[in-house]
C-alpha cells in the first residue's frame, strides 16, 4: 500500500486514540441513543390515566369499567364526584381522559339505549389517536357481549350467534407491533450517518483551524491520499458502531436480524459512504469546526424528519416527498427495516440500494472535486 | 551558479485587495534572504505563492529550476517550509510530528529515524523527542519547526516569520542554527557534498534579524520597494540621520519637527533620531544649535550617525511612491 497513505492513517489513529474523550463518546453515544430511543420513542399506548365519574354505581357500570381496567391501555386512576373534577384533572395533566357514566345507566341499558361519555385529551395527537381507537374497541366488544347476554335471556341459543362479518387480522413480521422494532433500524441509520458526517467534517476542518493544513499542502501528499487517510479511520469506527448497535439491538431489544449479515453490512457501507461524503463536502465549505458542525446539522435535521424515521413518508405533502428522494437515510431505512425485520434478499430492495449507492458516489465525487490542496 | 529561488512578476489579489504586486526575486544557493515589511505588506502571501499554497493570478516562480505553476510537486520535493502559525499536531510527540512530515515527504522507514535524531540533535531538541508538541515552550516549537523543515535535507528553505514571539535568547540560538545550516554541508545540504549550501528566504518583522541576512527586500503594499545588501540599503540614507541628545526630549522634539529639511523625528530611548532630506544635515545642525544655544546651559549635542536598517525601513514605509 501507498506509504504516504499509511503515514496519514497512522497519524490519524494515534490522534483518535489519544483523544480519549472523543473516542469514548463515539463508542458510547450510539448505545445511549439506542437505549433512549428504543425505550422512549414509542407510540405504544399504555396505562393512560383516566378519571371516572360513575353516577350509577351499579353492577352494570362496574362491569363496563372492569372491561376498561382489564385492557392494558388504560388505568382508572381517579374516581371523582363531578364532571368538573374530570376537567380539572385533565387540565392539570394528571388524567389524560375521563369516563362519565349517567345515573340511569342500568335502566337505560335494559331499555337498550344507554350512553356513556368517553373524554380524551387530544393535545397529544399521536397517543390520542391510539387511545381513542382502543376506547371505541373496548366499548364495542362490551356492546357485543351485552347483546349476546340479552339474546340468551330472550331464549335464543346464543352459541349459534355469529356476527355476519369478521375481519381476520394477521400482522406479518412484527406480530406484536413492537414500536422499538420500527425505531431501532432508524436509530442504526441515524447513528451511522451522524457520526461519519460530523467526525469527517470536524477532523478535516481541524487541520485548517490549527494551521496544519498549510504544512500538509506543501508536502507531496496527493489530495486523494489526504481524503482517504482522513475518512478511512472514521469509516472503520462507523463499522464498529454498526456491529455494536446491531448486537445490542438483537440481544437486548430482541430485534430480529433475519436478513443476510453481509448484505446488511454492505448496505450500511453505502450509507457510511454518503455520510463521509457529506462530511467531506461540509469541510470544504466551513472554516471552523463550529461551522462544520452546523453545516452537517443542516443536513441532519431534514434527514431525520424526511427519511421516514419517525413519520411515514406517504402521509407527507407531495413536495416533502420529493425532497426526501435526495436524502440517503430515506433509502437506508427502507433497506435496513426490510433486511432486519422481513429478512428479504437484495432482489427485493434494489430500488433503494441503487439510489443510495448513486448518492454516495455522487456526493463523494463532488466533495473530492471541491477538496483542493490549496489555501484559496 | 543557478538561482535557487526565482519569482517572475508574481501577482495575487484577494477580492479587491492587491496582496502581491509584481514580485520579482532572484535568490542564489547559499544565500539568506530576508523579506521585511510591516503587517499586511504581502510577506506571507509571497511565501505561500512561492510554495504553491496559493495560486498566483499571474506570473510564476521557479524553485530549484522547477515551475511552481506547472511542476508543483517537484517544487515541493525540494523545499522545507515553515508557515507562520505553529503548524504541528499538538497531540503528537516531537518525534511523531517529524516522522509524519518526513514520511509524507518521501523519506523511507529506514531513513527517517537516523535523520530525525540527527536533526533533533542539531536543533538541541533530543531530550524532548517524546514530549507532546503542544507542551513545548515557544522557542522549542520554533526549533521543532526548523527540524521538521530540515529533515528531508531541502535545497530551499522558506521560513515565514520563524522568530516572531520568541525571546531574544532563543532568537539568537535560532540564528546560530540557521548560519550553521548554510555553512555546514552535512546537515543542510541536499547534493552529494558539492558544498553549494542551501538557499534560505525568511520573512521577519525584526530589523536586527534583517541585518543578519545577506540580502534584504522591503515590501510595502504588496510591492517590493527596495532590495539590496544591508550595507547598500543603509547607504541610501547615508548622511541623513542625526542623533540628538539633550536635557528634554519633548522640547527638542517640538523644535525639531519645525526645522526645514527634517522629514522624521523619532525617540530612540534617551535620544532623538532625525531623518533629514539629502544634503540638509548641515543646515539642520545649525538650526538646532541656534534653537538650543550652549550659552543658555540648555544646549544639545547633535551629530551625524550611520543609518540603521530600522531607519531605512521607516523611511521606506513612509515614502509616498
Amino acid at each position: 500500500m501507498n506509504s504516504r497513505l499509511i503515514s496519514i492513517l497512522r497519524k490519524e489513529f494515534i490522534q483518535i486514540a489519544r483523544d480519549k474523550r472523543t473516542l469514548v463518546m463515539i463508542l458510547v453515544i450510539p448505545i445511549m441513543q439506542l437505549f433512549l430511543l428504543g425505550y422512549s420513542a414509542t407510540s405504544d399506548v399504555r396505562n393512560v390515566p383516566l378519571a371516572v365519574f360513575d353516577q350509577c354505581r351499579c353492577a352494570e357500570s362496574r362491569s363496563l369499567l372492569e372491561a376498561y381496567r382489564a385492557a392494558d391501555y388504560f388505568k382508572l386512576a381517579y374516581m371523582v364526584g363531578s364532571e368538573n373534577e374530570i376537567r380539572v384533572l385533565i387540565e392539570k395533566g394528571d388524567a389524560r381522559g375521563g369516563i362519565i357514566i349517567p345515573p340511569d345507566y342500568n335502566t337505560a341499558l335494559a331499555e337498550g339505549k344507554a350512553e356513556v361519555a368517553f373524554i380524551l385529551d387530544g393535545s397529544d395527537a399521536s397517543t390520542g389517536t391510539t387511545a381513542l381507537a382502543a376506547a371505541t374497541l373496548i366499548g364495542q366488544s362490551q356492546t357485543t357481549q351485552l347483546m349476546v347476554q340479552r339474546l340468551e335471556r330472550s331464549g335464543m341459543n346464543a352459541s349459534n350467534f355469529q356476527p355476519p362479518l369478521q375481519v381476520l387480522t394477521r400482522v406479518w413480521y412484527n406480530p406484536d407491533l413492537v414500536s422499538s422494532h420500527f425505531m431501532i433500524p432508524g436509530v442504526i441509520g441515524m447513528i451511522l450517518y451522524a457520526i461519519t458526517s460530523i467526525l469527517t467534517a470536524t477532523s478535516v476542518v481541524r487541520e485548517r483551524e490549527r494551521g496544519t493544513i498549510e504544512q500538509l499542502i506543501v508536502t507531496p501528499i496527493r489530495p486523494w491520499e489526504l481524503v482517504v487517510g482522513k475518512i478511512l479511520p472514521y469509516a472503520i469506527l462507523a463499522f464498529i458502531n454498526t456491529l455494536e448497535v446491531l448486537a445490542i439491538s438483537h440481544w437486548w431489544f430482541g430485534m430480529p436480524v433475519r436478513g443476510d449479515l453481509s448484505l446488511i453490512l454492505a448496505c450500511s457501507g453505502l450509507l457510511v459512504l454518503s455520510g463521509l461524503g457529506i462530511g467531506l463536502f461540509a469541510s470544504t465549505i466551513a472554516n471552523t469546526q463550529q461551522e462544520a458542525m452546523l453545516t452537517v446539522w443542516m443536513t441532519l435535521l431534514p434527514s431525520i424528519f424526511l427519511s421516514g424515521f419517525f413519520f411515514p413518508l406517504e402521509a407527507m405533502p407531495k413536495f416533502l416527498q420529493w425532497v426526501s428522494y435526495i436524502i440517503p437515510l430515506r433509502y437506508y431505512l427502507v433497506i435496513i427495516r426490510a433486511l432486519l425485520i422481513k429478512g428479504v434478499g437484495a432482489g427485493a430492495i434494489w430500488g433503494e440500494i441503487l439510489p443510495l449507492a448513486v448518492f454516495g458516489v455522487a456526493i463523494m465525487a463532488a466533495a473530492s472535486v471541491r477538496f483542493r490542496k490549496r489555501l484559496d | 551558479m543557478t538561482a535557487s529561488i526565482v519569482a517572475d512578476h508574481l501577482r495575487k489579489t484577494f477580492g479587491t485587495t492587491l496582496a502581491v504586486n509584481d514580485l520579482n526575486l532572484n535568490i542564489a544557493a547559499g544565500e539568506i534572504y530576508g523579506l521585511v515589511g510591516s503587517d499586511g505588506a504581502g510577506k506571507t502571501t509571497s511565501m505561500r505563492l512561492l510554495v504553491g499554497a496559493l495560486k498566483a493570478d499571474s506570473g510564476d516562480a521557479w524553485i530549484g529550476g522547477f515551475s511552481v505553476n506547472r511542476q508543483t510537486e517537484q517544487v515541493r520535493a525540494q523545499i522545507g517550509y515553515l508557515s507562520q502559525r505553529f503548524p504541528f499536531y499538538e497531540d503528537l510527540s516531537v518525534l511523531e510530528n517529524i516522522r509524519f512530515f518526513a514520511e509524507v515527504r518521501g523519506l523511507s522507514r529506514q531513513e527517517w529515524l537516523p535523520r530525525c535524531m540527527e536533526i533533533l540533535k542539531f536543533v538541541d531538541l533530543e531530550a524532548f523527542k517524546d514530549r507532546r508538541a503542544g507542551q513545548l515552550s515557544g522557542g522549542m516549537k520554533q526549533k521543532l519547526g526548523l527540524a521538521s523543515a530540515l529533515v528531508t535535507r531541502p535545497k530551499v528553505l522558506l521560513l515565514d516569520e520563524p522568530t516572531t514571539g520568541v525571546d531574544p535568547v532563543t532568537r539568537q540560538d535560532f540564528w546560530q542554527l540557521l548560519i550553521r545550516l548554510v555553512t555546514t554541508p552535512s546537515v543542510g545540504e541536499a547534493g552529494e557534498g558539492k558544498g553549494e549550501g542551501i538557499a534560505v528566504i525568511l520573512s521577519t518583522p525584526y530589523m536586527d534579524e534583517a541585518a543578519r541576512c545577506q540580502r534584504v527586500g522591503f515590501m510595502r503594499l504588496g510591492r517590493m520597494i527596495a532590495e539590496g545588501t544591508p550595507s547598500q540599503l543603509r547607504a541610501s540614507l547615508e548622511g541623513c540621520i542625526l542623533e540628538v541628545r539633550g536635557r528634554s526630549l519633548p522640547a527638542m522634539r517640538q523644535v525639531a519637527v519645525k526645522i526645514k529639511g527634517v522629514e522624521d523625528v523619532r525617540a530612540f530611548g534617551d535620544k532623538l533620531h532625525l531623518r533629514v532630506a539629502r544634503g540638509q544635515a548641515e543646515p539642520v545642525l545649525a538650526a538646532l544649535a541656534r534653537a538650543f544655544p550652549v550659552s543658555s546651559g540648555d544646549g544639545v549635542e547633535a551629530r551625524l550617525v550611520p543609518p540603521t536598517l530600522e531607519d531605512v525601513f521607516i523611511s521606506l514605509s513612509e515614502s509616498k511612491d
